[in-house]
């Protein structure tokens, strides 16, 4: 989980950075939902701003530095203010990932329903050494996460913003091998339950009281 | 207030103040780290748990309010075994490596856990390591030492006003950094080193150099900026090895100026450490006799009007008193102690002085600033401004170059003259800003005096005082900011020429030049020059006759600082080889120049310092207010409309002491010269 970078400066950073103007859109939305003067609360966000413009203009999902700098500047803060939020959460990638960011659910819940399998089959279809690992061939990179909130579900595979739920071993292989080809399988269960109902269908609440 | 008993003894403490500060007041001591008075709680060290009664767990003092009546228990067994535990935490990850730690003998942490450390680690995992982070030349980071208080975070982002350092990742992982690599862009960085509470941040200049107990320990005052910060000088076998602030709420509060701090080790390098005397075109090495007997033998029989004297921005008053009775003895009134020209009017003392007092700026409303870099001029000082900013409803106008960066917001008003004549005027839309403050203030740079219509300005701005109700009967806001910590004693002195008079005059033939560094250029061709003092540079190299002398460290002295508080310092060490306390020196020339000066010891020039001026006799500093609204002389009108120039473009280097400094040779590259350097420095 722990990151062994500290500083900035053993990551290669892009040159510059500036907002495109889809991200501006999203900015105005954003900035506009807090008061004047409490602009700051809007720093986290921004980085996700910054993290998917980077992933429309590279294929990666990460927040270089200028684009920290750029979050700053916007808000009238600190840099290093934000570069604290920035390191702190690990939803922000402060250095270059895969195409794909497959991130496992380790939390006990999904732990007790098979999410070792889940990495495993990430590791062994993605071609991951492990975690925080990103493949040779620069598609996945693989992180452990906790607690996403699916559990009911379990276990849970996050792909960039999508929860891929009730997973095994081979419906993550085959997932994976969909992401590989292009494809991008529907979110939400693998074995077609709707929502978060029972599997296999409803078990109450069968009949229309009256009829 | 609020009744609080703490273990049985009742105290009696204002509402809102901490169960900590209520302890405190009833004499009991808790341990802290995260805590530190002049900075906001964070509450995360957890050191200063106190049980308080009804109350099921422990809880951080720091941060928890009083409430009437209520019980604090600092010793009991439920307060012992919580403190153990936290020591046993922090230790976790502490490399207890004490032996080789430049905070060993002055650590918090060493401290606290000889009273509340286990003799045993139960901890046999892995510890985590940290890399060292880059802070500049000054600071010298061990990480791994650290136990993220967070007390340089929140001094850089508060006090020193360069929120530049930051606790990035999370966790285990959390390190206290810049995460962007660079040196910190402050003047007051040394601070640092004494707030955090363990090896972490240590004095790089100081690294491995001595153990605080082998320190002759010396309470002295900086002179190297009028701020008169007070200092503790620490020496070992006639060496300085490092200086530290005292605490002084009137002054620098417990803060001092990295020159201040770090430029002594220019104390030992460049020095003048025997008489000089120069022959057939070439000084040679001479004896104290024949120095005095040149001197002797050229100014003898000289009439008084061709003598000068020039005092520099390092004397102290004894040495200047003394020299000026022995000019007066000779029969000269060439006195001068402006060596930058600025035009300073000491008619009255509160024309020169900073009359609202430093800490009479946290009761200020409003304040102007005219061509003053307050930060680079007197750090501390400027982080008075800062706190007072911080505290809200303080509008700050400059007239100054645009851009300036104080670390507070301030309104920029205009670059220069044009601005301060309608200020004067009182036309310009600030003077509205000011008229409605009930104590309003301005600080007036010293530099903004040196240019040719100085005396101008100084009229100007003394109209700005007094037309915006900043001179009141009992609040003074009008403010001389100085630059060193000998300049107002000069003027308290009256070493000054007599109307329309100059030191160096065209027929001056003799001149002696008190640490004063005077543009050889200027001396008239073939006058006889003595130069006294500690560092030899321009001036000493036209010398005719060097006399070694010594510097602040090495005399006990009397200062004056900018507020015109009178300060002592004390000899920490002995100036080097034959060097000696300049009113000695001066004493010894009077009598080889048959005029000898009436006072054999240094009471006897102190009862002289007080009947020539009673403010050396008098408490350091009365705040006042202003009796006479009379401005100096000078017309307000004649300002011109040139820009106004700060003085000390090269902070830290702006004295002969830091001239000499590598320290502040090193910090002049990094934060002057090449940005790029902090990064290969690495």
């Amino acid at each position: 989980m722990t990151e062994d970078v500290s500083t900035s400066n053993e990551i290669p950073q892009p040159e510059s950075f500036a907002f495109d103007a889809e991200s501006e859109a999203a900015i105005g939305t954003i900035v506009a939902r807090y008061p004047a003067g409490k602009q700051a609360s809007a720093v986290i966000p921004l980085l996700y701003v910054v993290q998917r413009q980077m992933k429309r203009q590279t294929g990666s999902a990460w927040v270089p530095l200028k684009g920290m700098d750029a979050v700053a500047e916007r808000l009238g803060m600190p840099p290093i203010r934000v570069y604290e939020v920035a390191t702190f959460y690990f939803m922000f990638n402060t250095k270059p990932i895969g195409r794909f960011h497959l991130q496992v659910c380790g939390t006990t819940p999904c732990w007790l329903r098979g999410s070792d399998d889940v990495a495993r089959a990430c590791r062994d279809a993605a071609h991951v050494a492990g975690y925080g690992q990103t493949s040779a061939d620069g598609m996945f990179t693989l992180s452990e996460v906790e607690c996403l909130g699916g559990c009911v579900n379990a276990p849970i595979l996050q792909v960039d913003d999508d929860y891929y739920e009730d997973l095994d071993y081979e419906g993550t292989v085959r997932l994976i091998e969909a992401l590989r080809r292009g494809e991008r399988p529907k979110p939400g269960s693998m074995i077609g339950r709707q929502t978060s109902a029972p599997a296999g269908g409803p078990l109450t609440l069968l009949d229309v009281p009256g009829e | 207030m609020a009744k609080v008993t703490v273990d049985g003894i009742e105290v009696e403490v204002p509402n809102g103040v901490s169960v900590l500060q209520a302890c405190e007041a009833a004499g009991k001591e808790i341990p802290r780290f995260c805590y530190h008075e002049r900075l906001s709680v964070a509450g995360n060290c957890r050191m200063c748990l106190v049980e308080v009664e009804k109350a099921p767990k422990p809880i951080a003092s720091c941060a928890y309010p009083v409430a009437d009546g209520m019980k604090v228990f600092t010793d009991s067994e439920m307060v012992r075994k919580g403190r153990r535990g936290v020591m046993e935490f922090l230790l976790i990850n502490h490399p207890l490596d004490c032996p080789i730690c430049d905070q060993g003998g002055e650590c918090d942490l060493q401290d606290q856990a000889v009273s509340y450390g286990l003799d045993h680690s139960r901890y046999l995992e892995e510890k985590r390591s940290v890399k060292d982070k880059y802070m500049g030349p000054l600071i010298k980071t061990i990480m791994t030492r650290c136990i993220q208080c967070t007390r340089c975070v929140r001094f850089a982002t508060e006090v020193a006003g360069v929120p530049e350092l930051g606790a990035t990742n999370r966790g285990e992982g959390m390190e206290i950094g810049t995460y962007v690599e660079k040196a910190l862009t402050t003047e007051l960085s040394g601070n640092l080193i004494d707030i955090c509470p363990v090896g972490a941040l240590t004095s790089r200049p100081y690294a491995f150099v001595s153990r605080p107990w082998e320190l002759r320990k010396t309470d002295s005052v900086d002179v190297l900026d009028a701020t008169g910060t007070n200092i503790r000088v620490d020496a070992r076998a006639g060496e300085v090895l490092r200086i530290l602030p005292r605490t002084n709420d009137d002054v620098n509060e417990e803060w001092m100026a990295d020159r201040g701090r770090f430029a002594f080790d220019g104390l030992k390098r460049r020095r003048l450490d025997r008489p000089w005397l120069r022959q057939d075109g070439r000084l040679r090495p001479a004896t104290w006799a024949e120095a005095f007997g040149a001197i002797a033998a050229r100014l003898k029989g000289l009439p008084g009007d061709r003598i000068g004297a020039v005092a520099g921005e390092l004397a102290d008053a004894e040495a200047i008193l003394a020299l000026k009775d022995l000019m007066a003895a000779l029969g000269s009134r060439n006195l001068d102690c402006r060596t930058d020209g600025a035009a300073l009017d000491a008619t009255r003392r509160d024309f020169y002085t900073f009359n609202t007092g430093i800490a009479g700026i946290e009761e200020a409303d409003a304040l102007l600033i005219i061509g003053s870099d307050v930060r680079r001029e007197s750090p501390v000082i400027n982080a008075r401004i800062r706190k007072r900013a911080a505290a809200g409803n303080f509008p700050i106008g400059l007239v100054g170059p645009q851009g300036l960066d104080l670390t507070y917001r301030h309104e920029w008003l205009g670059e220069g003259g044009a601005t301060l004549r309608a200020l004067a005027e009182g036309s310009h839309a600030f003077n509205e800003v000011l008229r409605s403050a009930k104590r309003p203030m301005l600080v007036l740079g010293r530099g903004a005096l040196a240019r040719p219509d100085g005396a101008a300005v100084l009229a100007a701005a003394w109209q700005v005082a007094a037309r915006c109700n900043m001179l009141q009967a009992d609040w003074h806001g009008f403010n001389v900011l100085h630059h060193f910590g000998g300049q107002v004693a000069a003027l308290d002195l009256g070493f000054l020429p007599p109307q329309g008079g100059a030191a160096i005059a065209p027929q001056i033939q003799a001149l002696w030049l008190l640490g004063a560094e005077v543009d050889p250029a200027a001396i008239p061709q073939g006058a006889f020059v003595i130069y006294q003092g500690h560092h030899g540079e321009q001036a000493a190299a036209r010398a005719d006759v060097i006399l070694p002398g010594a510097a602040y460290t090495e005399k006990d002295a009397t200062w004056v600082n900018t507020e015109g508080r009178v300060q002592r310092g004390r000899l920490a060490v002995h100036p080097p080889g034959e060097a000696r306390e300049d009113w000695k020196i001066l004493r010894a020339a009077s009598e080889a120049l048959g005029k000898r000066l009436p006072y054999d010891s240094l009471d006897a020039v102190r009862a002289r310092l007080e009947a020539a001026n009673p403010v050396f006799a008098g408490p350091e500093f009365v705040p006042h207010g202003c009796a006479d609204q009379a401005g100096p002389a000078g017309d307000a009108g004649a300002v011109s409309d040139a820009a106004f120039v700060l003085p000390l473009a090269n902070y830290w280097q702006a004295d002969p002491v830091s001239r000499a400094s590598a320290t502040m040779a090193e910090c002049a590259e990094v934060y002057l010269r090449s940005p790029q350097k902090q990064l290969a420095a690495e």
